[in-house]
């Protein structure tokens, strides 16, 4: 018996050995802090309240996007998410009886101020619609100009249409023909067109409002990869139905529900392991 | 608000399904290891021809579940809980798996053992197959109440386990000393318990698995991740 204890079991287990050869550490559940980026945010609102008459549909919004990433609004129909979006460039105040209280600023800068002229920030905000909705009875290359001479820039505006429908993706498929009329694309190309004509007055911010949902799946793929390489240089909100959608185009994702704003964090975070229940029960498909 | 079932009732129906076919493996699991040690125990060789074939059932269900796993995430491209739900039933169809080919393995030591005379009874042997056993009992309630209490102590309890195993190794040395015409017979039941102590562990991964499907952390390895929680170096 003496002898038999001096041996050990030989290698217990590789994971749990008897004699514990671990060195102590630092347990932390939670894993890695998120690297935080320094720069300050690009968007920031703050107690952003959204009525239409006596409607309250948006309650107290607080939040911030930085620069050059994209946030996504999900959440269902009639949540305050598109709302939400179109207080961004105050096109909420163009529905009448509509109004919206609060503040937004755009690096540190109060838009929602009534000095600030609409105008001045739709371009620095452009926007995107769900259905392509370019002018008719303009040319390709019309469309894209169209922002510019509304705002009287101006310069080479040939210079800025190429420029423009190269950072849309849509260049090579329309540099042979940019005086045909822009219903001659299919949709999907009229979508890239629309944001292309966002994109001509260089504005800082883009919103975008279920961009890719009346498109085939190649056309949202195009769309998506689109977002990809704009985030290098815009910062986005998009607003969506789909949310596979937000989980592969957006940094971070807000859900909105009954006019508030739920959860808002990185978007892996929103699809793995979301701090709110009802988060959890959109996500996952338990909501009605 | 929300009812905590899905609205949409048929991805529901393929969620239960999920968990019902994994609960029935670990219950096929468990009674094969069940078997194998009183095959070896009773000395019973036809238990333990009952026991090896029996595996074959064991790893068809670990396919279906997988079929089942890939399908789900790629017809549903489930989200949150679920998607923690169905990467974990995944990963613990491995450790079943594993688990009823431990039990094959006793149960092959208990065939060997049929044809030799018997050896003294070894109290330790029995209480390491009830313990393992009640760890993958527990470890599957954990899983289906998503208790994690419950399995935090299956991980805790590991440590018993493997008390328990090393207790046993040093007798089974002194039982060889002291006749050397046991060594075989005696290397054969020390064998049959390191399989017993395997199949603890990987109840352990099943236990750190639920407590990752509930909470979304994950316990295993810490340090692993990054920078954080990495050993602290000693000056």
């Amino acid at each position: 018996m003496n002898a038999a204890q001096e041996i050990s079991p030989v290698n217990s287990s590789p994971r749990r050995p008897v004699d514990s050869l671990d060195t102590p550490v630092r347990v932390s559940p939670e894993g890695p802090a998120p690297v935080v980026a320094a720069e300050p945010p690009k968007l920031t609102v703050k107690n952003l309240d959204a009525w239409y008459g006596s409607n309250h549909a948006l309650h107290g919004v607080n939040l911030t996007v930085p620069p050059r990433s994209v946030m996504a609004a999900i959440g269902p129909s009639g949540c305050g998410k598109s709302t939400f979006l179109r207080c961004l460039n105050r096109m909420h105040e163009l529905i009448p009886g509509a109004r919206a209280e609060g503040t937004l600023l755009i690096d540190g800068q109060d838009l929602l101020s009534r000095d600030v002229d609409p105008v001045t920030l739709r371009r620095r905000v452009g926007m995107v619609f769900q259905r392509p909705n370019p002018f008719p009875t303009m040319s390709i290359r019309d469309n894209v100009a169209a922002g510019l001479k509304l705002n009287g820039i101006p310069g080479n505006h040939h210079e800025i249409v190429e420029r423009t429908l190269r950072q849309s993706a849509l260049w090579d498929e329309v540099k042979d023909r940019l005086d045909a009329s822009a219903l001659s694309l299919s949709g999907g190309q009229q979508q890239r067109l629309c944001i292309a004509r966002a994109l001509a007055v260089q504005p800082e911010v883009l919103l975008m409002d279920e961009p890719a949902s009346a498109l085939d799946p190649i056309a949202t793929a195009k769309i998506e990869d689109l977002i990809h390489e704009l985030k290098e240089r815009y910062t986005i909100v998009i607003v969506t139905h789909n949310m596979q959608q937000a989980g592969r185009v957006s940094d971070q994702t807000a859900f909105f529900y009954m006019g508030d704003l739920i959860e808002v964090g990185p978007t892996e975070k929103i699809f793995t392991n979301p701090s709110e229940k009802r988060t959890e029960d959109y996500v996952t498909g338990k909501f009605g | 608000m929300a009812p905590d079932t899905h609205t949409d009732k048929v991805y529901e129906a393929e969620l239960a399904q999920l968990r019902d076919r994994l609960l029935v493996m670990g219950g096929k699991v468990e009674a094969a290891m069940a078997g194998g040690v009183r095959a070896l125990t009773a000395r019973d060789p036809a238990l333990a021809e009952k026991v090896i074939s029996g595996d074959k059932d064991v790893n068809r269900t670990e396919v279906e579940i997988d079929d089942m796993c890939r399908r789900l995430l790629a017809l549903r491209q489930p989200a949150a809980s679920d998607l923690r739900f169905i990467t974990t039933a995944l990963k613990i169809v491995t450790d079943l798996e594993r688990m009823g080919d431990l039990a094959v393995n006793v149960a092959e030591r208990a065939l060997d053992l049929s044809h030799s005379p018997p050896s003294r009874p070894f109290h330790d042997l029995t209480e390491l197959a009830d313990l393992s056993a009640s760890q993958l009992g527990k470890a599957l309630d954990a899983f289906v109440e998503r208790d994690v209490k419950k399995a935090e102590e299956v991980i805790a309890d590991d440590d018993l386990l493997d008390a328990l195993y090393s207790r046993l190794f040093s007798d089974l040395l002194a039982y060889m000393m002291e006749d050397s015409r046991v060594i075989r017979r005696a290397t054969s039941i020390m064998f049959a318990a390191k399989q017993l102590e395997r199949f603890g562990d990987h109840a352990t991964n099943v236990a750190e698995m639920v407590v990752y499907m509930v909470r979304g952390t994950d316990v295993r390895h810490p340090g692993s991740r990054g920078g954080e929680g990495a050993p602290v170096p000693t000056v």
